[in-house]
């Protein structure tokens, strides 16, 4: 689903390159943490796979498509198969909870008989069963992200992209958001989720990739988030 | 395409960024009415040319016994046997398609039917100040009328010789003067306007960026993030065309009618001209809105 051949991305005015020689493979239906300090390459790693920057050299291909022979105006048709939660949530404030999921749809030009059948069917899936007009201001964090995924999830991606989505929420409620994730994980979604949350690693027991100043330092299945615990 | 997702977009864009929009709108306006002046002005001319380019005449005035230019005052009025004398040097010598005496008689009734509704000039002009005169039609108007004018020119029983080119020509002087005024602060409104446009968009894409930045993440196509932005221009500057539009036609109704009570000289502007030049206008205003939009969205909103 997703395959990195030797990719090393420098950006201008950075010596020292944000992620270096990389090669990885991720399967159709995997779960993976990737973590690492601050300034790994986390954040690279999941611009990458959007098209957001271009890797100095080396092959991407995502969902079966070579990134480097993916031109600009078909870069939209990619992300569309991509969902991405943040750590922000990055809601819009003067939008429902139903119009904020339902905008990432509107946007794609879906029909609207169809987007009132999915918008519904997300919300339930998230878990936010009569709140879908409430504003994003009068939700707890939890449930804010909760939208967040709902929005990322509801035009059924092949890959949910979280960049640190519980990096703005209390452990309790993080528990919450991991069983959402995994719930999506289990509809056939590739997820790829950037954390430092060693306790949810733990608690998850998926494949860890553990980057260091933008290599690949650990690759594990069922794995852990630090290595000496 | 969700046409109702698009319009409802603009619309929040436009009440968003009120005041630039008005501002945009009345820049618009009054730029597109004063280049829409312009045009008027440039088609008043040409009407007027052409009207007149066949009418031109030169006309060869002659003594009356008041007459007080030098060459009247040795004899007093025009003699026949004078008259006679430049009917044949006109005939003879010159390119003229036409000769025609207008006795004294036929130039003072000519001269009451034109000055019917100005009763004092009418009352105290007495009939022996109307001079008779020849009136001349050139096959060459512009080389002939100087060659015409030096030979007649204090030649026995002639007071003065008119080229009616040169009392045209100061009207024409006035139009174009006036034309190039409005057109240079047309150009200088236009320019203000891009400026404006670029800015109200990029103010625009600046408050719609949480807005924006979702929508290339869930994979909206460049067209579907740029429309909104693109017709928010093109409407404001739509508007300012209708408000160009109602100026112009109060321009060409109040302002060259009244130019043309003050330069007698025939020729009204027709709604044909009016409307080319509102058309004009508007594929200007479109212009200049549409492709400044463009070109700030592809520097503010890259994907």
């Amino acid at each position: 689903m997703i395959h990195f051949d030797n990719v090393t991305k420098t950006y201008a005015n950075q010596g020292r390159p944000a992620l270096e020689s990389v090669n990885l493979d991720v399967e159709k239906g995997e779960f993976v943490f990737l973590v690492g300090p601050s300034g790994s390459g986390k954040s690279t790693f999941l611009r990458l796979i959007l098209k957001e920057e271009r890797p100095s050299s080396g092959r991407i291909h995502v969902a079966g498509k070579d990134l480097a022979r993916l031109t600009n105006w078909k870069v939209p048709h990619l992300r569309r198969r991509i969902g991405c939660v943040f750590q922000d949530f990055r809601l819009l404030p003067n939008k429902s909870v139903y119009q904020n999921i339902a905008f990432a749809l509107e946007v794609i030009g879906k029909p609207r008989r169809f987007i009132r059948k999915v918008v519904p069917e997300v919300i339930d899936l998230v878990g936010l069963e009569g709140k879908r007009d409430r504003m994003p201001d009068e939700l707890s964090g939890g449930e804010q992200q909760r939208v967040a995924m709902a929005r990322a999830f509801v035009n059924r991606p092949m890959i949910l992209l979280a960049d640190e989505p519980t990096g703005n929420i209390d452990p309790a409620t993080s528990i919450g958001i991991m069983k959402v994730l995994d719930r999506i994980n289990r509809t056939g979604t590739t997820v790829v989720m950037a954390t430092h949350d060693a306790a949810i690693v733990d608690s998850m027991r998926k494949r860890v990739i553990e980057l260091e100043f933008g290599k690949v330092v650990r690759d594990q299945s069922r794995g852990v988030y630090g290595q000496a615990y | 395409m969700r046409a109702q997702f698009v319009l409802s977009e603009v619309w929040i864009g436009l009440r968003r960024n009120l005041t630039m929009t008005v501002a945009l709108i009345v820049v618009v306006a009054i730029s597109l009415s004063l280049l829409g002046t312009g045009l008027l002005f440039v088609k008043q001319v040409e009407n007027t040319r052409t009207y007149w380019q066949s009418r031109v005449q030169l006309s060869v005035y002659l003594c009356t016994p008041t007459d007080v230019a030098a060459n009247c005052q040795k004899n007093g009025g025009v003699t026949p046997a004078e008259v006679a004398a430049i009917r044949n040097e006109l005939l003879a010598t010159h390119d003229t398609t036409s000769v025609q005496f207008v006795t004294a008689d036929a130039a003072y009734q000519q001269f009451r039917q034109e000055f019917a509704n100005n009763e004092p000039i009418v009352k105290y002009t007495s009939k022996d100040q109307i001079p008779p005169s020849f009136e001349i039609r050139l096959k060459n108007t512009e080389a002939d009328a100087a060659q015409v004018t030096e030979v007649m020119d204090g030649a026995p029983g002639v007071s003065q010789v008119v080229d009616d080119a040169s009392i045209l020509d100061q009207f024409y002087k006035l139009l174009d003067g006036a034309r190039n005024a409005v057109v240079a602060i047309a150009i200088f409104l236009l320019v203000a306007a891009i400026l404006l446009v670029a800015n109200t968009i990029r103010l625009s894409a600046f408050n719609r960026r949480r807005e924006t930045s979702i929508m290339r993440l869930v994979g909206a196509s460049n067209f579907y993030v740029q429309l909104p932005f693109l017709m928010e221009g093109m409407i404001a500057g739509l508007i300012g065309w209708l408000v160009a539009t109602g100026l112009l036609i109060g321009v060409k109704s109040v302002l060259l009618s009244s130019l043309q009570s003050i330069f007698p000289y025939g020729v009204t502007l027709s709604t044909a001209d009016l409307v080319e030049v509102i058309i004009v206008a508007m594929i200007t205003g479109l212009l200049i809105c549409g492709s400044t939009s463009f070109l700030t969205l592809r520097r503010y909103l890259r994907v």
